[in-house]
């Protein structure tokens, strides 16, 4: 039991904690502390398997740009406690036990299953300088169409929330 | 013993580092609030704390135990676990950012060598970075937890005005990391070695002062305060807050300052490096610290002697000579190589602060709209065109 | 068994989970953060794929997800803003019909 494997296995029941209450909760700030935790717990386990830029990534962006806007809007639209509706029994009791299942089978599969071919040699250095180079020469492309991706989504985000002046 | 302490010995040497830098930093917050009314105070031709121990040193202390003992009342129709949580989130986060930060070069410590800094890793940089991003929660659930229309507009403000600031402190640095190809702070430490010439605020001046006002406004200070001024909106997010938690966001923001300090002090500075070129003729300059320590104990005591209170005249003399002996004790040839580089940061972090203390005694408060056209159309252009300019001058420099 | 496939096994559960959140919860806010919840899991099972297979195509795929993710949240944001101005809710109950 080394190490990393406990340390996984905390960051494990962090993120799957973080994702049950998100479920579980009823307010929606909440669910967003909750969902923040997920993303931060898998952060721990993206430096666990090495990628270390892309931890710092997931929690500058998505932890901590991202997130903020959710918790913004439900601020700013005075988000409350949820109502309770009536869901369709066919629903919890067929869907959930069919949704465990099917959890379970996949699980099972994947822990079964050998790796496939591994290129010899260890580890992958996900360093800045090795994911920088393969970004910006073989997929110089899909990162160009990104920036202009953010771009409009800027640009329709603002048009979308106007108020009509 | 000694076999567990050879096993263990890597565990043992974290740990140790790990207290002292802790306990270091509470001092330093709580010795920051009494260094900020005291030099407000003079700034504004008053004596500032005075009474509660000579020179008001016990002050912090006084405050620690008023903020123990007062009334924590919660409000009416709060969110009790955002409400409760936010304050802790704040100064856990506030506390984080010193592990990365490198105090000082590798040293011999009774024969085994160890870096002076908590914990290092290769993308350092984007570790402060990341936890500043996240120190946005701090203040925006403390606003919204409150149940109050003005903590949540000082909140949603003040959420707002860092992240806008956040974009342009991220690319003011891109412009040291392009000229050092790291993200380690420990290498861009080492990347100013040689003397004071060689520090990046020279090269990259535009960056330094980018990233200094951005900081300032990052950690929502004088001039950038609106968010939690009196005269706005009572007391912004913090509104709500009593006693201990309120201590808690108080502490929050000091050890901001220090964080922020300690970072303009690495990356434009050169953090724990002499301002003295390593060559021999300068040899003399290792002596510094023990030529502060012993004229301030000496200067200490001098002044403690003819101090008005009794209470005084008996402390003040002995706080002098225990500042001396530390100051003769740094002249010892196995404290001196480990206290030159801790003595340098500490020096650089101290005028940053008084230059952070000062600002906030001068300067009058910027209004929101300003605040934000500043950093949005200021600021901002003005650290993606010192990227531009510096990628351009490295890309002329590199050799084919 | 490498370390890897723990986070493959666990991605599973995580999007399961966002799954779930989907389908059962009424506010719209709630499903959106559900459907991070299943970007993320699909992030994670990138990067465990990555180390597991050696190929860094996965980090960078993750890298490209992210910024998608921001795209879409910005944008889905603004159509919440705007829906929850119209019709003075956030329960999807209330707001499935194209017109009042």
């Amino acid at each position: 039991m080394s190490v990393e494997t406990i340390l996984f296995f905390v960051l494990a029941a962090a993120a799957l904690g973080g994702a049950a209450n998100l479920i579980v909760q009823t307010h929606p700030i909440h669910s967003a502390l909750s969902l923040i935790v997920v993303m931060v717990a898998l952060a721990g386990i993206y430096l666990l398997l090495g990628a270390e830029l892309l931890a710092a990534v997931q929690i500058i962006v998505y932890a901590g740009a991202i997130m903020v806007l959710f918790v913004f809007i439900i601020m700013l639209l005075n988000a409350g406690k949820e109502e309770r509706t009536s869901i369709s029994r066919a629903a919890t009791w067929l869907g959930l036990p069919f949704a465990v299942v099917l959890t379970a089978v996949l699980g099972w599969r994947i822990a079964m299953a050998q790796p496939g071919p591994m290129a010899p040699g260890g580890e992958i250095p996900g360093t800045t300088r090795v994911l920088s180079q393969l970004l910006f020469t073989s997929y110089v492309f899909p990162f160009e169409m990104t920036s202009i991706l953010i771009l409009v989504a800027i640009l329709g985000a603002v048009v979308l929330a106007k108020r009509d002046f | 013993m000694s076999g567990f302490l050879a096993s263990h010995g890597e565990i043992l040497v974290s740990v140790v580092k790990v207290l002292v830098v802790f306990i270091g930093l509470l001092t330093v917050v709580a010795y920051l609030s009494w260094f900020e009314r005291k030099v407000v105070a003079h700034i504004q031709s008053r004596w500032g704390p005075e009474r509660v121990g000579p020179y008001g040193l016990i002050q912090p202390l006084a405050d620690g135990a008023k903020f123990l003992f007062k009334e924590d009342p919660t409000p009416e129709g709060v969110d009790r676990f955002v409400f409760f949580f936010a304050p802790f989130l704040a100064l856990a986060l506030a506390m984080t950012t010193i592990a990365v930060m490198p105090l000082g070069p590798r040293v011999e410590i009774f024969g085994h060598p160890v870096w002076l800094s908590v914990t290092e890793s290769d993308v350092s940089l984007l570790v402060v970075f990341a936890i500043t991003a996240l120190s946005v929660y701090g203040v925006s659930l403390g606003g919204w937890a409150s149940n109050n229309k003005y903590s949540l507009l000082g909140g949603l403000r003040s959420a707002a005005q860092m992240l806008s600031y956040e974009l342009a402190m991220t690319m003011s640095v891109v412009g040291i990391v392009l000229m050092t190809n790291t993200f380690s702070l420990r290498d861009i430490v080492e990347a100013q070695k040689h003397g004071a010439w060689n520090w990046f605020f020279i090269p990259q001046f535009f960056g330094f002062v980018c990233f200094f006002i951005s900081a300032v406004a990052e950690t929502n200070r004088t001039p950038f305060d609106l968010a939690e001024g009196e005269q706005e909106l009572v007391g912004g997010f913090h509104t709500e807050y009593a006693s201990f938690k309120f201590a808690m966001f108080f502490m929050a923001e000091y050890a901001a300052m220090v964080t922020v300090s300690f970072m303009v002090s690495v990356l434009f500075f050169g953090g724990y490096l002499s301002p003295f070129p390593d060559t021999p003729s300068f040899h003399w300059t290792f002596y510094l610290p023990t030529a502060g320590g012993v004229i301030g104990g000496v200067a200490l005591v001098w002044n403690g002697l003819r101090y008005h209170t009794p209470l005084g005249r008996k402390i003040l003399p002995v706080v002098g000579i225990v500042l001396a002996g530390v100051g003769a004790a740094c002249a010892l040839p196995a404290v001196m190589t480990v206290i030159q580089g801790p003595f340098w940061l500490a020096a650089k972090v101290f005028v940053i602060l008084f230059f952070y203390v000062w600002m906030r005694g001068t300067l009058p408060r910027i209004r929101y709209d300003q605040l934000m056209a500043f950093g949005w159309k200021f600021l901002l252009p003005l650290s993606l065109a010192n990227v531009l300019g510096t990628s351009l001058v490295v890309l002329l420099r590199a050799k084919p | 068994m490498p370390l890897a496939s723990y986070a493959v096994v666990l991605s599973a559960i995580l999007f399961g989970l966002g799954a779930l959140g989907f389908v059962f919860k009424r506010n719209i806010i709630t499903i959106f953060m559900s459907i991070e919840l299943m970007l993320n899991a699909v992030n994670l099972s990138f990067v465990a794929f990555s180390r597991l297979r050696l190929l860094l195509e996965g980090q960078v795929f993750v890298f490209f997800v992210i910024v998608v993710a921001a795209a879409e949240a910005a944008v889905g944001m603004a159509i919440i803003l705007q829906v929850a101005r119209n019709r003075h809710s956030l329960n999807i109950e209330r707001i499935d019909l194209l017109k009042q």
